[in-house]
Order: C-alpha cells, then sequence, then structure tokens
C-alpha cells in the first residue's frame, strides 16, 4: 500500500531492509514468550530474563561506573607529585581469601540445595568476617601514623576500601534476608530466585575487591 | 483487542496514605513528581527574578527586599554572596530539581507503563523509594538557604576551590555540604527510577508492542534513562572525594598554596581541573537526559496535530542512539579554556561538531512531519512547534560553542548563558507546558483553558526569545557572566543597559507562567469535562479509560497490531487509527 504524504524515505526502507535492528523489530511471536517469576504471558516481547535479574545487572552497571569514576581519579591524582606508595597491610591477602570463600560456599550450597540454610550462613559469616579484617587494616595502618589525609594514596585505601565495604555491607544484609526467607521455605522457588540474584551481587562485590586490589597495589 | 486476563493485577489499596502519598501506582507517583517540581520550579523562578532585578538595576535600594532576606539584601542592596547563591540554587533547582523531576521522572512515570500497555512499572516499590528519596532531597536544597552562610555558592557545576574549601566565601560552608548531600539522594532517586524505566521499556511491553512500535517519547526516556545510569555514578564518586576533601583534609582536587582566612591550607598535590572532567563527564550527558524527553514529546505532540504520520522514524531513533553515544565523549567541550593539550580540545571540538549531525537529522524530521500536514494550532501544537524553534536556535549556537576556536571567545559570557537557557531551558520548558496542555485530560478527566493555554504560549515564546535571543549579542559584545553587577566595566558602557530589557522581558517571562498556574489549577476543577480521547490520537494511553484506574486497563490488556503514527491511512474509516485496532479493520503498514 502507498504510504500516505510520502512519510517514509528511501533511506529509511534501505535501513529497514538492512534489519539493522535484528530481532527488536520484528513482528511479534510467541516463541517470546516466557514464564518468569513476574507472569510474562502478558508480555510476549520481553528480554529472556527477568525483571528484577536484569534490573540487577543494571544496577551493577552503575556500581561499575562508580569504581571507573574513581579508578580514574586515582589514575590522575597518582601522576601527581606529592604521590607516596602505601605498604600494603598483609591481613588483606586473608581478607581477600575470606571474601573468595563465601562466594565459593554461597555458589556450593545454591547448586546442592541440601542443608541449604548452612550454606548461606556461612558465606554471610565470612562476609561480616571479611568486613572485621577489612576494619582490622584499617588499624594496622593507623597504628603505623598513616591517616586518611597522609598522603593521596592512603586518602584512596580508605575510601575505595570504605566504598567497597559499604557495598559488602548491602550484600551481607541481603543474604541475611535470604537466609531468613530460607527459613520459612527451604526448598522453595522465591528463595531460589531470591538467592539467585543475591549470588550475582555476592560475586560482583567479590570480583570488585580482587579489581581494587589490583587498582590499588598493583597498577 | 485483548489478549489474556490479566495474571498480576494487584489490589487497589483503599487507605488514602497508600493511595495518594506511599503509592506504588506508576500514575500517583508520576503526577507526586510532577507536583514537585512544579513547586521547585516556583521557587527556581523567584531566585530568576531576584538575579534580573540585580542585573537589571545593579545601583537601585529595594528596601521590600530588606525585610524579606535581611542578609542577603541588607539595606535593600544585594549582597554579592547572596548573588552567587541566587544563580547557584537556580541553576541546580531548575535542572534536577524541575526539568529532571517534571519531564524525565514526572512525564516518564505517568506516560510510560501507559504507553507501553503495561499495568505499571517492572518494580513498583522501587519506584515510591525513588520518589521518597527525592523528598528529602529537596528538603535540604530549601533548607540550605537558611543555614549559617546561606546556600552553596560554587554554581551548578560545584567548581573547587570554591565548593571544596569552607572558608571560601559565606556559602562554601554548610550549604555547600547540604547541596552535595541533597545531590546525592537525587541521584540515588534518579539512578531508582533510571532501572526501573530501562528495565519497564525492555521488559514490560504489551502483545503486539515491539521496539519499533513504540512511540518516540518512550525511545528518548529509554535513551536518557541509560545517559543517566552511566554518567551519574563518576558523578558520585567524584563527591565522595570531594566531601573528603571539605571534611576529612585529604587533597584530591585542591593543591597546595591554597591562602584562605589568613592561613595557608594543608592541602597540597590535587587538580581542580580532576573535578571539571568528573563534573562534566556526567553534565554533558545530563544535558541530554533533560532535551532528548523533550524531543520526544515534541516528536509525539506533532502527529495528533498535523494528523499524519511522524517523518523518519527509524532515522529518528537511530540518530538518538547517535546521539547517545555521542554525549558520552565530548564533556571537554565545556573547559576549552580550564587549559587542556590543543589536541585534546581538537577531539572534543570534532566530537561536538559531529553531534550536530544526528542532532539535525532529528531537528530536519521534526519539521518535514509538517509538510502536507493539516495543521491544528492548538495549544500542545503550538508549545511544541515552539520547542522545535528553540532547538533551532539554540543549536545554532552551539556550533559556535562546540568549536574551540570561537568557544575560547565566548565563553563565560551571556552567549553561553543564552545558548544553554534556550537549549535545556527553552527546549524542555516548551515540551514540559506542551505535554501538560496535551495530557492534562487524561490525567484529570478535564480540558485546560484554550484561550488562556495560548496566551500562555504567545507570552513565554516571545519574552523567552526577547531575554535569550538578547543575551547571545550581549554576550558576543563581550559581557562576562557570572558577574553581579556590570556598572564599573568601561568596556560594557555601550550594552549595559541591555540588561534592564532583559530584566523587563524577563518578568514577564516570569508572570506568563502565573497563567499557566492558574490554568493547571482552574481547570482542575473548572475545566471541560474531556472525552477518553479528545485529541484523536493513537497511542495506548488514550485507549484507557479517563482517568486511569489503577492497573490501567482493568480486565484485560490491550494488544498492539500497529505502529503509533497511523494517521490518516488511506482507506481507514478514521483519519486515526489507535495502536490497538487489529489488521482485519485497517491494514497494518508497519
Amino acid at each position: 500500500m502507498k504510504r500516505p504524504f510520502g512519510a517514509e524515505t528511501r533511506v529509511e526502507e534501505v535501513l529497514r531492509d538492512a534489519r539493522l535492528w535484528g530481532d527488536f523489530g520484528m513482528p511479534p511471536s510467541d516463541d517470546h514468550r516466557r514464564d518468569g517469576f513476574d507472569g510474562g504471558s502478558e508480555r510476549p516481547h520481553g528480554l529472556p530474563v527477568p525483571s528484577a535479574q536484569f534490573g540487577l545487572w543494571l544496577f551493577l552497571g552503575t556500581v561499575t561506573m562508580l569504581f571507573a569514576g574513581f579508578t580514574s581519579a586515582y589514575l590522575v591524582r597518582q601522576a601527581g607529585p606529592d604521590w607516596q606508595s602505601l605498604p600494603r597491610p598483609p591481613i588483606l591477602w586473608v581478607n581477600t581469601g575470606v571474601l573468595l570463600l563465601s562466594s565459593v560456599l554461597l555458589e556450593v550450597g545454591r547448586r546442592r540445595r541440601r542443608a541449604l540454610r548452612r550454606w548461606i550462613l556461612g558465606a554471610t559469616a565470612l562476609g561480616a568476617l571479611f568486613l572485621l579484617g577489612q576494619l582490622l587494616a584499617w588499624r594496622m595502618l593507623r597504628a603505623q601514623g598513616i591517616y586518611l589525609p597522609t598522603n593521596p594514596h592512603s586518602s584512596f585505601f580508605y575510601i575505595l576500601t570504605g566504598v567497597h565495604g559499604v557495598h559488602v555491607l548491602g550484600g551481607v544484609i541481603a543474604l541475611l534476608s535470604v537466609l531468613a526467607l530460607a527459613w520459612r521455605d527451604a526448598s522453595g522457588e522465591r528463595t531460589a530466585h531470591r538467592l539467585s540474584l543475591c549470588a550475582v551481587y555476592w560475586h560482583f562485590v567479590g570480583g570488585l575487591w580482587l579489581y581494587l586490589l589490583f587498582v590499588l597495589f598493583l597498577l | 483487542m485483548a489478549s489474556e486476563p490479566s495474571v498480576h493485577m494487584h489490589e487497589e489499596p483503599t487507605s488514602f496514605w497508600r493511595r495518594y502519598i506511599f503509592s506504588t501506582d506508576h500514575k500517583i507517583i508520576g503526577l507526586q513528581y510532577y507536583l514537585t517540581a512544579m513547586g521547585m520550579a516556583l521557587v527556581g523562578g523567584a531566585l530568576a527574578m531576584l538575579i534580573r532585578l540585580q542585573l537589571g538595576w545593579p545601583d537601585e535600594k529595594w528596601p521590600l527586599l530588606a525585610k524579606l532576606f535581611p542578609r542577603g539584601m541588607s539595606g535593600g542592596v544585594m549582597n554579592p554572596d547572596f548573588y552567587l547563591a541566587l544563580i547557584t540554587m537556580h541553576g541546580t533547582l531548575m535542572i534536577f530539581f524541575v526539568i529532571s523531576l517534571g519531564l524525565v521522572s514526572g512525564f516518564g512515570n505517568y506516560l510510560l507503563p501507559l504507553q507501553i500497555g503495561a499495568r505499571d512499572m517492572a518494580f513498583p516499590f522501587l519506584n515510591m523509594l525513588s520518589y521518597w528519596t527525592v523528598v528529602p532531597a529537596c528538603v535540604i536544597m530549601l533548607a540550605s538557604f537558611f543555614v549559617e552562610g546561606g546556600a552553596a555558592a560554587s554554581g551548578w557545576t560545584a567548581y573547587p576551590p570554591l565548593s571544596a574549601v569552607e572558608q571560601a566565601v559565606p556559602g562554601s560552608g554548610l550549604g555547600q555540604t547540604l547541596w552535595i548531600l541533597g545531590m546525592a539522594l537525587f541521584i540515588a532517586s534518579f539512578t531508582m527510577g533510571g532501572l526501573n524505566f530501562v528495565t519497564t521499556i525492555l521488559n514490560e511491553r504489551t502483545r503486539g508492542m515491539s521496539m519499533m512500535r513504540l512511540p518516540l517519547f518512550i525511545w528518548t526516556l529509554l535513551i536518557a534513562s541509560i545517559l543517566g545510569l552511566l554518567a551519574f555514578p563518576p558523578l558520585t564518586a567524584a563527591a565522595i572525594l570531594l566531601l573528603f576533601d571539605r571534611h576529612g583534609g585529604t587533597s584530591f582536587f585542591l593543591p597546595s598554596g591554597l591562602y584562605f582566612g589568613e592561613r595557608v591550607l594543608p592541602h597540597s598535590g590535587g587538580s581542580p581541573l580532576l573535578w571539571q572532567h568528573l563534573f562534566w563527564f556526567l553534565g554533558h550527558p545530563e544535558v541530554y537526559v533533560l532535551i532528548l524527553p523533550a524531543l520526544g514529546i515534541a516528536l509525539d505532540l506533532l502527529p495528533p496535530f498535523t494528523r499524519k504520520p511522524i517523518f523518519g522514524y527509524r532515522l529518528t531513533v537511530y540518530s538518538l542512539f547517535a546521539i547517545g553515544v555521542l554525549s558520552m565523549i565530548v564533556w571537554g567541550h565545556h573547559m576549552f579554556v580550564s587549559g587542556m593539550n590543543p589536541f585534546v580540545g581538537e577531539f572534543f571540538a570534532i566530537g561536538t561538531l559531529a553531534i550536530t549531525i544526528p542532532s539535525a537529522i532529528i531537528g530536519f524530521n521534526l519539521i518535514a512531519s509538517l509538510w502536507g500536514a493539516r495543521l491544528q494550532l492548538r495549544t500542545p501544537a503550538l508549545f511544541a512547534l515552539g520547542s522545535i524553534a528553540f532547538f533551532g536556535t539554540g543549536g545554532f549556537g552551539g556550533i559556535f560553542l562546540g568549536n574551540a576556536t570561537s568557544d575560547i571567545q565566548l565563553h563565560d559570557t551571556y552567549f553561553v548563558v543564552g545558548h544553554f537557557h534556550f537549549m535545556i531551558g527553552g527546549v524542555t520548558l516548551l515540551a514540559l507546558f506542551g505535554g501538560t496542555y496535551y495530557w492534562f485530560p487524561k490525567m484529570f478527566g478535564r480540558m485546560m483553558s484554550e484561550r488562556l493555554g495560548k496566551i500562555h504560549f504567545w507570552l513565554t515564546f516571545v519574552s523567552f526569545y526577547a531575554v535569550f535571543l538578547t543575551q547571545h549579542f550581549l554576550g558576543l559584545g563581550g559581557m562576562p557572566r557570572r558577574y553581579y553587577a556590570f556598572s564599573k566595566f568601561e568596556f560594557l558602557a555601550a550594552i549595559r543597559d541591555m540588561n534592564a530589557f532583559v530584566s523587563i522581558a524577563a518578568f514577564v517571562l516570569g508572570a506568563a507562567q502565573l497563567i499557566f498556574l492558574f490554568n493547571f489549577f482552574w481547570s482542575l476543577f473548572r475545566g471541560a469535562r474531556a472525552e477518553r480521547n479528545p485529541w484523536r490520537a493513537t497511542t495506548l494511553e488514550w485507549v484507557a479509560p479517563t482517568p486511569p484506574p489503577h492497573g490501567n486497563w482493568g480486565e484485560t490488556v490491550p494488544e498492539v497490531h500497529r505502529w503509533p503514527y497511523d494517521y490518516s491511512v488511506p482507506g481507514a474509516p478514521e483519519d486515526f487509527t489507535p495502536q490497538t485496532v487489529p489488521p482485519t479493520v485497517v491494514e497494518v503498514t508497519r
């Protein structure tokens, strides 16, 4: 049929034929239907993942951008004339091991599904232990006379570990809430769903810590 | 027309508090945002009037104002510190708390689920949380006027050392701390909103609503939200560092040898330029966060009044993407005079001029949409056209500013002030008004007064040009921005009296908005009853009952069969074919 008022240009037709837009522009089909946790039958065009999961990824994207901002500030400031490298508090290795082990426990528990609560409890406890270890690292530095304003490297160390610690604390609280849920229905779908979201966040926070270690002491 | 029965229709809450105050309904939240923005606009506008009063007649005394602002206007003469606080807070309130809240969060929340055929946002609770995070942000920003030293005075850009050294100017004290706190809450709220918008658009569309059948306003919201999610976090990082520079003794942005309050500050090695980079990495995309939804509204307001499809839908979508990508890498054009390697400046200049290409495509599509139209000059159409005019005028000035060679001459003059007011002030404001006149009947079931609307438009449009086009010429004449009086400068003697003209035009502009306010509240109670689809438009929100009930669609969610711009389809029974009309009735063109 001829389009009214010549609404489509030749360029547009070419672009449409090129199917630059892939699946997004395709006519709807029932293949896209999904059965997520939020009742996908009304929305056949959605993403292949539930909204909660996608929202979490977006959130992790913003956290990534937050630390990208810190990183760029770090790199610029590092080039300044007064930069002095900080001695690495040895306890950081222990803390790193604790946080990674916590991720492993969570993943094992998630896969086994047996004695789920115990695995989550273990992971949560290790997360809290990590925070305690970070506080100890701060204390050791202070004992050496290295404070927040001492030099730019120490400023970044306290601030980056602090901001990361807040994110870990958020993860611990989320794990506790899943734990409370698991107490009510241990084998329920809701628990598994929440736990899977929590695990994504928890592994992200662990990976973020490795990244920060790299930035702070290797870069 | 209808698909299956609803699967997740929530019970409508019955208590007043859950229904209207702590509501999770996107429509209530949208209106909450809109009304909050309106309140903040009153404050921001009043600040602008005070600024113009000072610039127009810098040597006059205003004893009445001395009573209102005993500190800022002691003896009836404006204190320079107070002037700095005024421009800082005017910018901050207008950009973040009026345009962002009203246009993006307000219209976005109200219309997004309605236009894509969803019952609500993907995360209704997060949506409520996002609104109730921005309320304390507003309170903190407003409260900062009343603390010791007054509100922040380092500009909406909060450049250190003014923003980092507590004793720099009176506003650098508690006022600046509150500013940072308010912005942090705003960013947290806007991030929650952005997550919700993107997820909802990608995941909650109804059957048949493919991406290429979305109204362009939704596309602009999508790109704007993604930009916000990417650009705001680095500013958060910078703000955290700034807080520690202020209160923790660190030196991220503060160099050595700063002398304030009769002593040398202990900071050393920091770089104020670092803040500028981190700030404008947000600051520039933020411009597009505001202007893209405004263009989206302009694009979507045209078809119902031209009775023909929008021109170049796909190219507009691709251009939006191009603008989104380019806007992330051109922040340096705000810093051409801050000191940068000329090659870097060249990169930013080329990137900026590259943005004019997709912007010009969108501008072209807007104008081409008028070709062969049966134009009906109702109020929303006037505002959409005005928005396009501003986009053209402001964009033209942008070419001069995006080029380092001419920007170095024009930087920090009123040319810049005129330019950005056209873009993030004018385009967005007219879209905000146009959208209000257009969707008011859906929101409240009544029409706004057409006559008052037209008076409002013409006064706004003409006085806006009088203010900000004149400022372009003041800038060309060398008048610097941020100065609180020009009486002492010989080289400005020839043009400084123009400021009185600009001020009078600004007062007309301000007064015209009172007409809008009156129209809004009068029509709320006395406006003519609106039918379900008073503009004979095609998009989904007009299929919903007026005003839309909780859950939007009653029993069944509508199913979409066509793109949103099927106007004057040959052979169709009406000159508009709503998106829900099945192919058996009117052939599907796309």
